[in-house]
């Protein structure tokens, strides 16, 4: 048995918020509330914040295909030294993922690493070309649990309606790459002063707005869960707010970038802070915000997506887009709590049981008999992030020298310490 | 006065040190019209050129002038796809850079390349011959040194005709203007314009007519003509030519003493009628001349001894 002791424990799923013990057996969680009784292991949490595992709904793994960049097992160290033990993989591998076959390497890969749950999201279409839909079916029984072209958009109308039509036959969402390629194609960076000033392509909030205005009329004529990935401009929040008091089943996740930094990071062309869709104007920045507190935005997810220096330094129009983001997503949206955004049960809410629900995943929680997947970690924690020290085998973050505050002590996956104090343990 | 290290761009650059390479340049017209056209004062300076884009004018001015100080000049015309496929752009910046040059002068595509090298390259002072549609610094000298001799360009109101999204040029006068104080008007269709262009405390006018009046300077930007079917900037080269096209008769309503420029190559026929662009208004010829002379004189702050203190 091992115990977890005098934690504050916060479940947003079972309402608990409260300084508990949780204790473990056989890789499941046998109870929460006032331990008495002797345990094999223990780990003293006093001080320190104990929730399920994050899981984050939106990460890009690079394998297979571009395995120097990332790989399964880089990419599952990252997740558990970030507090992640359950995450979804966007499809944009070479090959895609598009074929059951290429699922069920992943999956497979995935649970020989055995650090972390990894469902892979399906393609929409064939080779993300936007044109013939993927076998959504044979998908899902490989293991597929939603639906998205992420790193491009569904752009055809037709498609997109299709898309929604098929995968909520079935009960999946589909997650929308929100970008009018017609309004952004050849930006950089967000369209405005800053890319004014640059002599670089910017890419409009309106081609993100316009996207996702489209997609929602077409929600509601498929009757279908549309889910919105990396919303970052005041438009599309106030979209996504209109639909969702129309009652439709539209959804929402916000990257920590989108809300914690603006295109200011880009004006000395650092590549390291560029990433579709781009660092917004503050205006943009706070509307997220807004959304996060008013419950528009239900998740938090990175949008991790890792580059090799040499795709970074080539200069800001032709790097890569994306950032690393799964060590960070922790402390960076802590200041959601510290500036009195929101609870930290909130917090822990999208980051935890909010995602879990949309996809129908049995993470997120600490209910009594559930996989103990836990996150440890110190919420005032202070450091400074070394991109060296990142377990991700790419160094791309805006954050690197700054300060952050919060700190994953310990990660458990299935009741075994996989990560503690700076060390995972594969 | 800074001792400049690099020309990256007007950014970052004091009114102080502007004037003082604008008069380093004027001291160097005479050197061109000597019979021999040849000072000491690079003697055993090397200096590349590595234009990444094409350029006649441009990579020859640079040429002209660090052979006219007795530098010793190579020029290299690497294609940009080369960066993309094959060497990267760090690689050959990095190779030429340990050949050790004194001076690197960078043309390219990408906006930022030049402070994005500098950040590896130790040892090389970089000057930016124009990098995307961010900065063209020895352009905006070898304008003010045209106008000081003209009469100068405290108070002068430069009308900017054209394609200010994607020129270079545009943003360094206008960020000049504000350090040097003088005007600039831009007028172009909304499609030709970038995003929040007014923010740089600069006059916007759709209308060329209107804005004629008051202008001391009329300067034409050269048009893409591949602008128009790529992304619909404007409709035909014949339309284009009617509204934002300086012909006699605009140049008749700017009144005596106004003058034409143009940082070449000119398009004539679109952005400007042959006999406007062969007048005797016309600067542009002029502005060529100059554009020697103040490279001449970026190549000597950058490594000759003079320059002011470090």
């Amino acid at each position: 048995m091992m115990l977890i002791k005098n934690g504050h424990v916060i479940d947003p799923a079972n309402g608990i918020d409260q300084v508990s013990d949780i204790w473990i057996e056989n890789g499941n969680i046998t109870g929460v509330g006032k331990f008495s009784g002797k345990a094999e292991q223990t780990i003293d949490a006093k001080g320190q914040i104990v929730c399920p595992g994050l899981v984050d709904m939106h990460v890009h793994l690079r394998e297979p295909g571009q395995e120097w960049k990332e790989d399964i097992e880089s990419g599952s160290k990252a997740a558990v030294a970030g507090g992640v033990t359950t995450f979804c993989c966007m499809p944009n591998t070479q090959p895609r993922l598009d074929h059951a076959g290429v699922l069920l390497q992943v999956i497979q890969r995935a649970e020989q690493v055995g650090l972390c749950n990894i469902h892979p999201i399906g393609a929409v279409s064939k080779n993300l070309e936007g044109k013939e839909l993927t076998e959504m079916r044979e998908l899902v029984r490989a293991g597929a649990v939603a639906f998205s072209d992420d790193g491009m958009p569904i752009w055809h109308a037709g498609v997109m309606r299709k898309a929604l039509e098929y995968a909520s036959s079935f009960g999946f969402m589909v997650i929308q790459h929100a970008e009018e390629l017609e309004l952004t194609s050849g930006g950089c960076i967000n369209e405005g002063w800053i890319s004014t000033q640059l002599g670089v392509e910017g890419m409009p909030a309106e081609g993100e707005d316009s996207m996702i205005a489209r997609d929602i009329m077409l929600a509601r004529l498929a009757d279908a869960h549309y889910h919105v990935a990396h919303i970052s401009t005041a438009g599309a929040v106030q979209l996504v707010r209109q639909a969702r008091t129309e009652g439709l089943k539209v959804t929402a996740e916000a990257a920590p970038h989108h809300f914690n930094l603006t295109e200011e990071e880009v004006m000395n062309f650092n590549a390291d802070a560029k990433m579709s869709p781009p660092l917004r104007t503050e205006a943009n920045r706070q509307a997220v915000i807004e959304g996060l507190r008013d419950g528009t935005i239900e998740v938090i997810a990175t949008d991790h997506a890792p580059h090799h220096e040499d795709d970074k330094r080539c200069g800001l129009s032709c790097a890569a887009f994306g950032i690393v983001g799964l060590e960070t997503m922790l402390p960076v949206s802590l200041e959601l709590v510290a500036d009195k955004v929101i609870t930290m049960s909130d917090l822990v809410a999208k980051m935890t049981s909010n995602p879990a629900k949309l996809l129908n995943l049995k993470s997120g929680t600490l209910s009594v008999g559930a996989e103990a997947d836990i996150c440890i970690f110190d919420a005032d924690k202070k450091w400074t992030l070394d991109r060296s020290k990142l377990f991700s085998k790419s160094r791309n973050t805006p954050w690197h020298g700054k300060k952050m505050t919060g700190q994953v002590t310990h990660t458990l996956k299935g009741g075994r310490v996989v990560f503690s104090d700076g060390v995972v343990y594969d | 006065m800074k001792k400049l290290k690099h020309l990256f761009g007007i950014k970052g650059l004091e009114k102080e040190q502007l004037e003082y390479l604008l008069n380093l340049g004027e001291s160097f017209i005479d050197v061109s019209r000597r019979p021999i056209r040849k000072a000491p004062t690079l003697r055993g300076k090397t200096i590349i050129n590595l234009f990444f884009e094409n350029s006649t004018r441009t990579r020859t001015s640079f040429e002209i002038a660090g052979k006219r100080l007795s530098a010793d000049v190579i020029n290299i015309s690497a294609s940009t796809s080369a960066t993309k496929k094959g060497e990267s752009l760090l690689d050959t910046g990095q190779t030429l850079a340990a050949m050790q040059p004194h001076v690197l002068v960078i043309r390219h595509s990408v906006s930022g390349t030049c402070e994005f090298l500098a950040d590896f390259l130790t040892n090389t002072a970089i000057v930016n011959a124009g990098d995307g549609a961010h900065e063209h610094p020895t352009q905006i000298l070898t304008d003010l040194l045209t106008l000081k001799r003209a009469g100068g360009y405290d108070n002068k109101v430069i009308t900017m005709v054209g394609d200010v999204a994607h020129s270079r040029v545009a943003r360094s006068h206008l960020l000049a203007a504000k350090l040097m104080g003088y005007k600039v008007r831009l007028v172009a269709p909304k499609t030709l314009l970038p995003s929040q262009v007014e923010r740089y405390g600069c006059e916007v006018s759709y209308d060329f007519d209107a804005a004629i009046p008051g202008s001391d300077v009329i300067y034409m930007l050269r048009v893409q003509t591949e602008r128009l079917t790529d992304n619909c900037s404007f409709p035909s080269i014949r339309e284009y030519h009617e509204a934002y096209g300086l012909n006699r008769k605009r140049l008749a309503a700017a009144g005596e003493g106004c003058l034409v420029m143009h940082p070449g190559p000119m398009n004539r026929g679109v952005e400007i009628a042959t006999d406007v662009a062969d007048s005797a208004s016309a600067r542009i010829l002029d502005q060529v001349e100059c554009g020697v002379a103040v490279r001449m004189a970026v190549l000597t702050a950058l490594c000759g001894d003079a320059g002011g203190e470090s």
